[in-house]
């Protein structure tokens, strides 16, 4: 543990300053890929109370402040990972060397964690980069790589990646890196290397700027009006870092480190916290195989249908190196297809996050072809037609009579069940569903659908694919909707009768991203197709009847002969046009929602009801899932519902909200909005048996 | 001539039954000088004629006789693109001689003499001149794309109004020109930041690179007092001297060269400007043919060539060792880089891990390696090296008296070349 690490590490620390030979250190990781990874988040949730948890950060503030005031230099030798802790550790010492390697990556990513940097970093940082970025640095918690952080000024020397030589490269580079590190050192002694460096112009105007108290209070103010914006005021972390860098700037380092020790005690112990940091750790555990090494490796893969989700599912087979034949059945479409992987690389490309030569290499794994040339030697098949099942079975036909026996074929369908489009199959074991979310190169999830025939090693192997594309991964049963449409379509159906109750969709999105959603149920709609939540819609409730209802399906239907089909077609439940940022509320979908209006229960149709109403029925499906297996546990259900739907971080997922919230709450509410709607709003037993017994928690 | 060494040998000859034995009949060059020295008015098919027409006063072969020309290059004058037929027209071959240009970085004519080789192998060509010229004192430097692109429009614009508009969105920023890359194009790195790099891999310090630059050079310099760089033919530059001696040898002393800043990875690198390579201008010329024709004509070839790319393959492919070498000419373009050749040759784990062999090729020994100096001392005009060494390495043979020279060169993109040479009886 870290605790155990703290004690080692003033042990050393004591040696070396107890002996008067040394006369400069050097902090170095022999771990190949990591510097320091940052502290061990059990250490924080085995606390029980907010000042345990000070108690930890001011422990780490001392031995930062020990080394930071030390009487000889200290230099941190980075490569690999250096984030939190290590990142505090890091910019407590003296002087910065990193590697280029792409493994370097620094990043205080304790705001993510609904936590702050609780070592000194809101103190350090704002003096080594200057408010603004400090800022960007904390409150993001994103990730900067050796290069950009040697830009910024947060380390002082970088050296580049070495290729093999007489041992394993890393190896050398570690050692290279300590050769470099230790000349530094004791230049450093020597007073031959000096830790300042030149300041630009640019630099010392904004240093002078913020020299300037009033100028200092505009910038908090700004932050801060940001961070309301962004977050709604949901979650308190990116606040208290705010206040915790104000304490250290304007009322000096013991006012600063003591409200960063006090913050980080709050911190750890609010649900949002809680929330994300169990989401972090389901991320963790969704991005691992549970069902073994699969028998074959897929080398090569080949999607059908380059519309936007067949393309987007190549771009991701393609980054990671594997051939991807892309197959489409006109040369318009194909071309749309490889211009859509083309701009996604690009763009990476100009944000050089690669180079334009890793761009045309990555490429160059891609085929588009009009025909099944080739398909006798591909490991898997990943159709993205169109979401109509005689299609599929027309597909599924036409590929398994040109691919090899142990070749899989995977659907990409949001809704049809997949035991269905397998009923055309000659080997129902090797038929999977995976069901990818658009835009697929930045939608994290991959949620995959296995049937009773499908085999083990068909589930290992697609989950291997996904885990290579770099996605976070659910395993669900199957069954119309899966998992997540399935908690999608009631949620989209009592948004449509919020509508015909006259609340407008920029009302409603404001509801629903109020309670935390990064998008709003109007703009939802738009965004996934009016044409397809009709498809949704139409389809579940067929499939599960009356507590599907709701809204009228007929409001979309008519939206759809108008042609507002949505962000697509350019109207939906807004006008879109490339020019102004500002989107308009459709007129034409306003006199639509008059024509099906309804009477709102004034009992149930106040704001907060409302957005208990659209919570509710997601949630209470989300438990269905569950209760009846389609869901294999809370983890994977709160993962899903996060990471596909948007459910809101900062209350975890479903599941973890109802511990936080109580089942027996939400129970009580929904008997509410039973009364007036019926069984839409009917809790599920396993919510029931929840809410009989508050001592009862989905998450341990 | 008394070669005793040769009953030692694993192997008699390369020469294979049913082959045709290729010979190098005579090597030239013009004498390598820093950029913007002597050279600096001239053009780099100048440079070419030069070599060319030293080979043949040289050889007095008859221009007709010449079937083929190669020649390599790396920086490309754009007027010249095939610079090979230019130059050759220009030295007076006859315009029915085909000639064309290769590129391959620094082994540009390596790769010539190969092309060479394989005309006259296959039966195709019984003499092929094959050569290599760079020339660094000028390089083309570009217009901007931008400007280029307004520049072509207006080409094409046919009213006045079209020309104004089109001028109208004339921007300083168009105005920036483009030098010639001197980073490489894939990787985007220089190759005397590669060059520290790869020295830092292998472990290779300051001290062993700046002793290894100080060695070329002092033996260099011997090798030129001794008159031992007969390959260099004179070259009259219009309206100044005749030049006939290589401009950049200079033994300097350890003390000197360790004053020197790092010029690439500073401040921690190790490759400065004393232990690389410098900008050169220069032009080779070699004289390729099948040993039949060549003493058919009359004349004493001086070496049999055996190219292929990277030396353990041209070792196994010959049933030779390491050990029947008598003459090792290695392109030095960075002592780091040669130290770190030399050391990755010496490694089990690199022949493992990098070139899935067993074991190590094992490295060449001091005493029979680069003995008249390299690239370092010499120069290095990048697509004339090639001929240089292959000469080189058959002028040391006949000079030592060895039977087997082995020529190996590195170049920009991540290639190799090696070729064995065997002298030829006396």
């Amino acid at each position: 543990g870290s605790e155990q690490l703290q004690d080692d590490m003033m042990e050393v620390l004591n040696e070396v300053w107890g002996n008067s030979a040394v006369k400069s250190a050097v902090i170095i990781s022999t771990k190949p890929g990591c510097f320091i990874a940052g502290a061990n988040i059990d250490m924080i949730k085995v606390c029980k109370s907010a000042e345990e948890v000070s108690k930890l950060s001011k422990e780490g503030q001392m031995m930062f402040e020990k080394i930071e005031k030390s009487p000889i230099p200290f230099v941190a030798a980075v490569n690999g990972t250096c984030m939190g802790g290590g990142l505090e550790f890091a910019i407590a010492c003296h002087y910065r060397v990193a590697t280029k390697s792409k493994k370097t990556v620094m990043a205080l990513p304790e705001v993510m964690l609904g936590l702050l940097p609780g070592a000194g970093g809101t103190q350090r940082m704002p003096k080594m980069l200057g408010l603004p970025t400090a800022f960007d640095v904390m409150l993001t918690g994103r990730s900067i790589r050796a290069d950009k952080a040697k830009k910024m000024g947060l380390v002082h020397h970088v050296i580049d990646p070495l290729g093999p030589g007489v041992k394993d490269p890393e190896e050398r580079l570690i050692e290279y890196l300590e050769e470099v590190a230790v000349g530094v050192a004791k230049g450093l002694a020597k007073k031959t290397v000096t830790v300042e460096k030149k300041k630009g112009l640019m630099q010392k105007v904004q240093d002078a700027v913020l020299g300037i108290p009033l100028v200092r209070n505009q910038v908090y103010k700004t932050v801060t009006q940001k961070v309301m914006k962004q977050t709604k005021g949901l979650y308190p972390a990116p606040l208290s870092i705010i206040e915790a860098v104000q304490a250290g700037v304007e009322k000096g380092p013991a006012e600063g480190y003591h409200v960063e020790a006090v913050n980080f005690g709050k911190l750890a112990m609010t649900p949002e916290s809680r929330a994300l940091i169990g989401l972090y750790q389901g991320q963790v555990a969704c991005k691992k195989n549970n069902f073994g090494k699969p028998e074959r490796e897929v080398k090569s893969l080949a999607v059908l249908g380059a519309g936007l989700m067949g393309a987007g599912i190549a771009q991701v087979t393609v980054d990671k190196g594997v051939a991807t034949i892309l197959k489409d059945t006109t040369t318009e479409g194909l071309a749309r297809g490889h211009d859509q992987v083309y701009k996604g690389l690009n763009d990476k490309a100009k944000k050089k996050s690669i180079t334009t030569f890793e761009r045309d290499m990555t490429l160059s794994f891609l085929k588009g072809q009009l025909d099944y040339s080739g398909f006798e030697k591909v490991d898997m098949v990943i159709e993205a037609v169109f979401e109509d099942l005689s299609i599929k079975h027309k597909v599924l036909k036409e590929v398994e009579a040109v691919i090899p026996p142990h070749c899989i074929f995977a659907s990409n369908t949001s809704a049809l069940p997949i035991r269905e489009i397998a009923a055309a199959s000659k080997r129902p074991e090797k038929v999977i569903g995976m069901h990818y979310f658009s835009p697929v190169d930045k939608m994290q999830l991959l949620e995959i659908i296995t049937t009773d025939k499908t085999s083990k090693d068909t589930t290992a192997s697609a989950v291997a694919v996904g885990l290579k594309q770099g996605k976070v991964i659910i395993v669900v049963g199957d069954g119309p909707g899966f998992y997540t449409t399935r908690c999608l379509a009631p949620t989209l159906v009592e948004g449509i009768r919020i509508l015909q109750e006259g609340v407008g969709p920029k009302k409603l999105d404001s509801l629903t991203t109020g309670f935390g959603f990064p998008v709003g149920v109007s703009t939802l709609i738009d965004e996934v197709g009016v044409d397809v939540a009709a498809h949704v819609a139409e389809d579940l409730g067929k499939a599960f009847g009356s507590r599907f209802g709701g809204g009228n399906v007929d409001v979309l239907k008519t939206m759809i002969q108008k042609g507002f089909k949505g962000r697509k077609s350019g109207k939906g439940c807004y006008v879109y046009s490339a020019k102004k940022k500002d989107k308009q509320v459709n007129s034409g979908t306003e006199e639509i929602l008059k024509a099906f209006k309804l009477t709102a229960p004034p009992a149930v149709s106040g704001d907060e009801d409302v957005q208990y109403r659209l919570v509710s029925r997601f949630v209470n499906e989300a438990a269905l899932c569950l209760q009846e297996g389609i869901l294999a546990d809370p983890v994977q259900g709160d993962i899903g519902a996060v990471f596909g739907l948007g459910f809101p971080p900062c209350l975890g997922g479903p599941f973890r909200f109802l511990d936080s919230f109580g089942a027996d709450k939400l129970v009580q509410k929904m008997k509410r909005y039973e009364d007036a709607y019926g069984n839409q709003f009917t809790p599920c037993q396993l919510l029931l048996d929840y809410a009989k017994d508050p001592s009862k928690k989905f998450h341990k | 001539f008394n070669r005793p060494a040769v009953l030692s040998k694993s192997k008699k000859t390369l020469s294979k039954p049913g082959v045709r034995n290729v010979v190098l009949v005579e090597g030239v060059r013009t004498p390598f000088l820093q950029a913007g020295t002597t050279y600096a008015d001239l053009m780099a098919h100048d440079l070419a004629r030069g070599a060319l027409q030293g080979l043949l006063n040289r050889t007095a072969f008859p221009k007709e006789a010449v079937d083929y020309i190669v020649y390599g290059t790396v920086i490309q004058e754009v007027k010249t693109s095939n610079v090979a037929r230019e130059a050759a027209l220009g030295a007076g071959f006859s315009d029915k001689t085909p000639a064309h240009t290769v590129t391959m970085a620094c082994i540009s004519s390596n790769q010539a003499m190969t092309t060479a080789v394989g005309l006259v192998a296959s039966g195709q060509c019984d003499a092929v001149v094959a050569g290599g010229v760079e020339f660094m004192s000028d390089v083309p430097i570009r217009h901007s794309r931008k400007m280029r692109k307004m520049m072509l429009s207006l080409n094409r614009a046919r009213t006045l109004g079209a020309r104004l508009s089109l001028l109208g969105s004339l921007r300083l920023s168009h105005l920036v020109p483009e030098l010639p890359a001197v980073s490489e194009f894939s990787t985007a790195e220089m190759m005397g930041h590669s060059a520290d790099r790869l020295a830092a891999a292998f472990g290779i310090s300051r001290l062993d690179q700046d002793e290894f630059a100080l060695r070329s050079h002092v033996l260099a310099k011997k090798a030129q007092d001794e008159g031992l760089l007969t390959d260099i033919v004179d070259f009259k530059v219009p309206g100044k001297d005749i030049v006939s001696k290589d401009n950049g040898i200079r033994p300097s002393t350890m003390e000197q060269m360790s004053k020197l800043k790092p010029a690439f990875i500073k401040p921690h690198g190790t490759v400065t400007a004393a232990n690389s390579s410098y900008l050169t201008d220069g032009a080779s010329a070699v004289l390729i043919m099948s040993e039949e024709k060549a003493l058919a004509m009359g004349y004493k070839p001086k070496a049999y060539l055996s190219p292929t790319y990277a030396i353990p393959k041209v070792l196994e492919r010959s049933g030779l060792t390491l050990a029947d070498i008598d003459a090792f000419e290695f392109h030095e373009a960075f002592a780091g880089q040669v130290l770190a050749n030399l050391t990755a040759m010496e490694s089990d784990w690199f022949a493992q891990n990098c070139m899935g062999r067993k074991a190590k090729v094992g490295a060449p020994p001091m005493e029979k390696f680069n003995l008249w100096g390299g690239s370092l001392s010499l120069g290095h005009p990048f697509a004339a090296t090639g001929c240089r060494l292959v000469t080189m390495v058959a002028h040391r043979l006949k000079k030592e008296g060895g039977q087997y020279g082995l020529v190996a060169a590195c170049a920009a993109g991540g290639q190799g070349h090696a070729m064995l040479v065997e002298a030829c009886p006396q």
